[in-house]
């Protein structure tokens, strides 16, 4: 129904090059959906704000500049911007297949499981090696459980958003079993985690700051290689096409489900490295909320770039900014933190809606 | 019930799909609407419809401003559509189907709606069992099911958007009787087509459309064929000479592109037993028969997408009997579907970019510029309104089909295609043929299916008649007549032509 008009368009309307009709479009209608966006969710976060009695100016305030105080909440910002870059670059890879792998925060949390095994077992190696094997070990996890979504999917026809949230719950259960159990701390069990690793297994930081180096530019790095894949080669334009019409790929001898399959492996290889440096970089443990729901947010994030790799890293910094900023709210105006949450996802809420009103006009 | 349309306007863009339409239809009479693929037809239906909202302009039912906002709204107003797809709910019974999609002042429960529906189907002769499940239906039957479901809504007008597509002659023929009825009933019938054979024999008014505009109000028929033609493509509608399908040329030593050994297929409840014949290079074969008897199946067997339960199947001398699709394009196999946004093309993709998923020689890197100057080449080559950056969705039906033959292989050796004129004007057609034969010549075998008995005399260079799970012999075209072909795909005769064993 909707794509008869477009079918049965005259071919002397098709706009010229397509490079013209990006730049002379989207001038007004960004401006309605910038309207859209800022204003929508502006009026939706300063309405649970002032249900909640809090004066939303000086809550906006506090999210909007409490990142950027002082080092040490750069340094947080950077840190927790690191492996929302890695899980975001990820998810491009599979919603450009056209799967929702809903299952990323599981694979964030074998990811970190399998990367406390070479820093449990081989504690004597050099920590450059150490870090390696973990930061591998954590990449195969990660890769392995989202290829169990990408089985189930091809073989048996279940759903990737059904298995991935499956797998989530049992990864998570992996996690406590082991706090709990065989990696519990001499002595007692504890929801704050397994014993901390040694200080000498810890990604170096600068001085004085919680900043560990090596985690952003493992991030950047990816997210590079994302990008590069999906537009300059031949695999990602082959991602893209199988993502858009799996028969067609196909039909046209695009080994398409076998890029699936790739996409999938890709962003768990990604989100399980994520999920190592939580490790390596973040708690040094392994603690039973070790994703921190970035997995979820990094969702939200490729949501409101509809998978174009270029913006994703403003928008991961932005979506950080928001949850270190928002720390400062119980400390400052005593509500919790949680407003980041609201904020971000009405952002992502109204951008799906302004893009539906776009598409109707 | 009058229709009277005053000067509607509807645009899409910088497209005047449809620009100041003015016609009248009157009560009790069938109309034809002509035009080429993108004159404007179906959005002029779909704004009486309310599918699409009007710009400007208004309608009026029996001289009352209609207001006609959306399907439910036209549907109270009386006019219902008949799509040329479908609409329906394909998990639903045909039954829950009728009785769901209407008012409950129509239908106000379950029995009286299977009563209803019982008695539809006697009153025209069609043949939907009420509870069969909508998958289980042909097109044409899911198609009587929705006439029978507007006419129980009390439409008093009644669009039918090319409703001979993809119907069986048995069908079609229950249809045209439908539609007198209904017009001697006093209903206005709305009749959407490009094939003029069809006009003629139904309507009483023919009202032609081009580029959005009239160029033929409320004629009367019958009209000279050249004439409607003129109308509706300008000069590029003067009809073609019959062209003579040119013999095969017929290697006897050549080794034969497919060879089946008694193969039995099966998809389904459908089935093809037994199949053994061998289709030698550069030729044309011309699959035939109703709706839904096999045709697919084989064309699907031959491209590798569908593996056959019993039996072997050679392609060029190799045993391919279990080999994957990637095996069969590797040998030079290419399958073209008759639903080209479905599963033929990728829409949101440009010609640009199919170039580069098909080329065979790539490295890692895409080469962006050079795949754009093949995109080029193809464009002036295939006579593709479109430009290289052009996503494939935005282009009409024929220009589709023709960027779809642009991106064959060029070392293409055997060529399946369902339904290769589906839905195009003449002239598209035409146009597509054209590069057919070319490849043809070039010693590509093509394989294709068609409801269109035109089409399949005038192109094919063989025939086989599928008829009631069984095939025919290979059927030489230059001796086969229409008249003939008609009575072997209803089965009178069909055992003289039944291959071996068949």
């Amino acid at each position: 129904m909707a794509d008869k008009p477009t079918t049965e368009a005259v071919p002397e309307a098709l706009p010229a090059p397509a490079a013209l009709r990006a730049l002379a479009l989207p001038a007004a209608h960004l401006l309605t959906s910038a309207g859209i966006i800022i204003g929508g969710t502006l009026l939706f976060t300063t309405l649970v704000l002032l249900a909640s009695g809090t004066s939303p100016l000086e809550a906006y305030r506090l999210i909007l500049s409490g990142a950027f105080r002082n080092p040490r909440t750069i340094a947080d910002l950077i840190m927790l911007t690191a492996p929302l870059l890695l899980c975001s670059a990820g998810l491009t890879l599979t919603f450009s297949a056209g799967l929702y792998n809903l299952g990323i925060e599981g694979q964030i949390v074998i990811g970190a499981v399998l990367a406390m095994v070479p820093l449990r077992l081989l504690p004597d190696l050099p920590p450059p090696m150490l870090w390696l094997l973990a930061l591998s070990a954590g990449a195969i996890g990660g890769m392995l459980w989202a290829l169990l979504v990408g089985v189930l999917r091809l073989s048996t026809n279940v759903n990737e958003i059904f298995a991935g949230l499956g797998l989530n719950f049992i990864a998570i259960g992996i996690t406590l079993y082991l706090v709990f159990g065989p990696w519990k701390r001499p002595g007692v069990a504890s929801m704050s985690g397994t014993e901390p690793l040694p200080e000498a297994l810890w990604l170096p930081t600068l001085a004085g700051i919680r900043l560990a180096p090596l985690a952003p530019i493992i991030a950047l790095i990816g997210m590079g290689v994302v990008w590069f894949a999906l537009t300059r080669t031949h695999w990602g334009l082959e991602i893209r096409a199988a993502g858009l019409n799996l028969a067609a790929a196909e039909r046209l001898g695009v080994p398409a489900h076998a890029r699936l399959f790739q996409s999938l492996a890709g962003c768990g290889a990604l989100a399980g490295l994520a999920g190592a440096l939580q490790i390596l970089a973040v708690y040094h443990a392994l603690i039973p909320n070790i994703s921190s729901g970035i997995g979820f947010l990094a969702l939200l994030v490729v949501l409101l770039v509809r998978s174009n790799p270029v913006w994703v890293l403003p928008v991961a910094i932005l979506f950080a900014s928001f949850s270190i900023g928002s720390i400062q709210l119980p400390l400052q105006l005593g509500i919790d933190s949680s407003i980041a949450g609201v904020l971000q996802g009405t952002l992502v809420l109204f951008a799906l809606i302004a893009q539906g009103v776009r598409g109707r006009g | 019930m009058d229709v009277q349309i005053r000067n509607l306007t509807k645009t899409f863009g910088s497209l005047r799909a449809n620009d100041a339409i003015s016609l009248s239809f009157a009560a009790g009479n069938i109309h034809g609407i002509l035009g080429e693929n993108g004159a404007g037809k179906s959005t002029l239906m779909k704004l009486l419809a309310g599918f699409l909202q009007r710009d400007s302009g208004e309608v009026l039912l029996d001289g009352q401003p209609a207001s006609l906002h959306n399907p439910a709204a036209s549907l109270a107003a009386g006019v219902g559509m008949v799509h040329q797809d479908p609409m329906d709910v394909p998990a639903f019974s045909a039954l829950e189907n009728f009785f769901c999609a209407s008012p409950r002042s129509a239908l106000p429960s379950l029995a009286v709606a299977r009563q209803r529906l019982t008695q539809l189907n006697q009153q025209f002769g069609f043949t939907v069992a009420p509870d069969q499940p909508l998958a289980r239906l042909t097109v044409g039957q899911r198609q009587q099911l929705e006439i029978m479901r507007l006419l129980a809504c009390g439409v008093k007008v009644l669009i039918l958007d090319e409703p001979t597509t993809g119907i069986t002659a048995a069908q079609k023929t229950a249809l045209f009787a439908a539609l007198r009825r209904l017009t001697a009933q006093g209903e206005t019938v709305l009749f959407v087509s490009h094939k003029l054979d069809e006009v003629a024999d139904l309507c009483q008014t023919v009202s032609i459309l081009r580029s959005g505009r009239v160029v033929g109000a409320q004629l009367p028929m019958p009209q000279p064929q050249a004439e409607l033609l003129k109308l509706m493509f300008g000069q590029a509608g003067a009809p073609a000479p019959p062209r003579q399908a040119a013999a095969p040329p017929a290697p006897a030593s050549a080794v034969p592109v497919w060879q089946l050994h008694q193969i039995t297929v099966r998809e389904g409840a459908l089935s093809v037993p037994n199949l053994t014949l061998s289709l030698p290079r550069g030729c044309v074969v011309g699959l035939c028969g109703l709706d839904g008897s096999g045709q697919q199946l084989l064309l699907r067997l031959l491209a590798g997408r569908l593996h056959p339960e019993r039996g072997r199947l050679l392609l060029h001398g190799t045993d391919v009997t279990r080999a994957p699709y990637r095996a069969f394009r590797a040998a030079g196999v290419e399958y073209l579907p008759a639903d080209r946004m479905h599963d033929g093309v990728i829409g949101a993709m440009t010609l640009t970019e199919h170039l580069l998923l098909t080329s065979e020689q790539h490295g890692l890197i895409i080469n962006r510029a050079d795949a754009r100057t093949q995109a080029e080449t193809a464009i002036a080559a295939y006579n593709i309104k479109a430009t290289p950056d052009t996503p494939l969705v935005s282009l009409s039906g024929g220009n589709q089909q023709r960027a779809m033959l642009a991106l064959l292989s060029a070392e293409c050796t055997g060529l399946l295609f369902d339904q290769p004129t589906r839905s195009l004007d003449v002239v598209s057609a035409r146009a597509i043929w054209q590069r057919l034969l070319h490849r043809r010549a070039a010693g590509t075998t093509i394989v294709f299916a068609s409801a269109d008995f035109d089409e399949l005399l005038a192109y094919s260079d063989l025939l086989l008649v599928f008829f009631a799970g069984r095939v025919s012999r290979l059927l030489p075209c230059p001796t086969m007549t229409a008249a003939r072909l008609a009575e072997l795909i209803g089965g009178v005769g069909f055992a003289e032509v039944a291959a071996h064993g068949g």
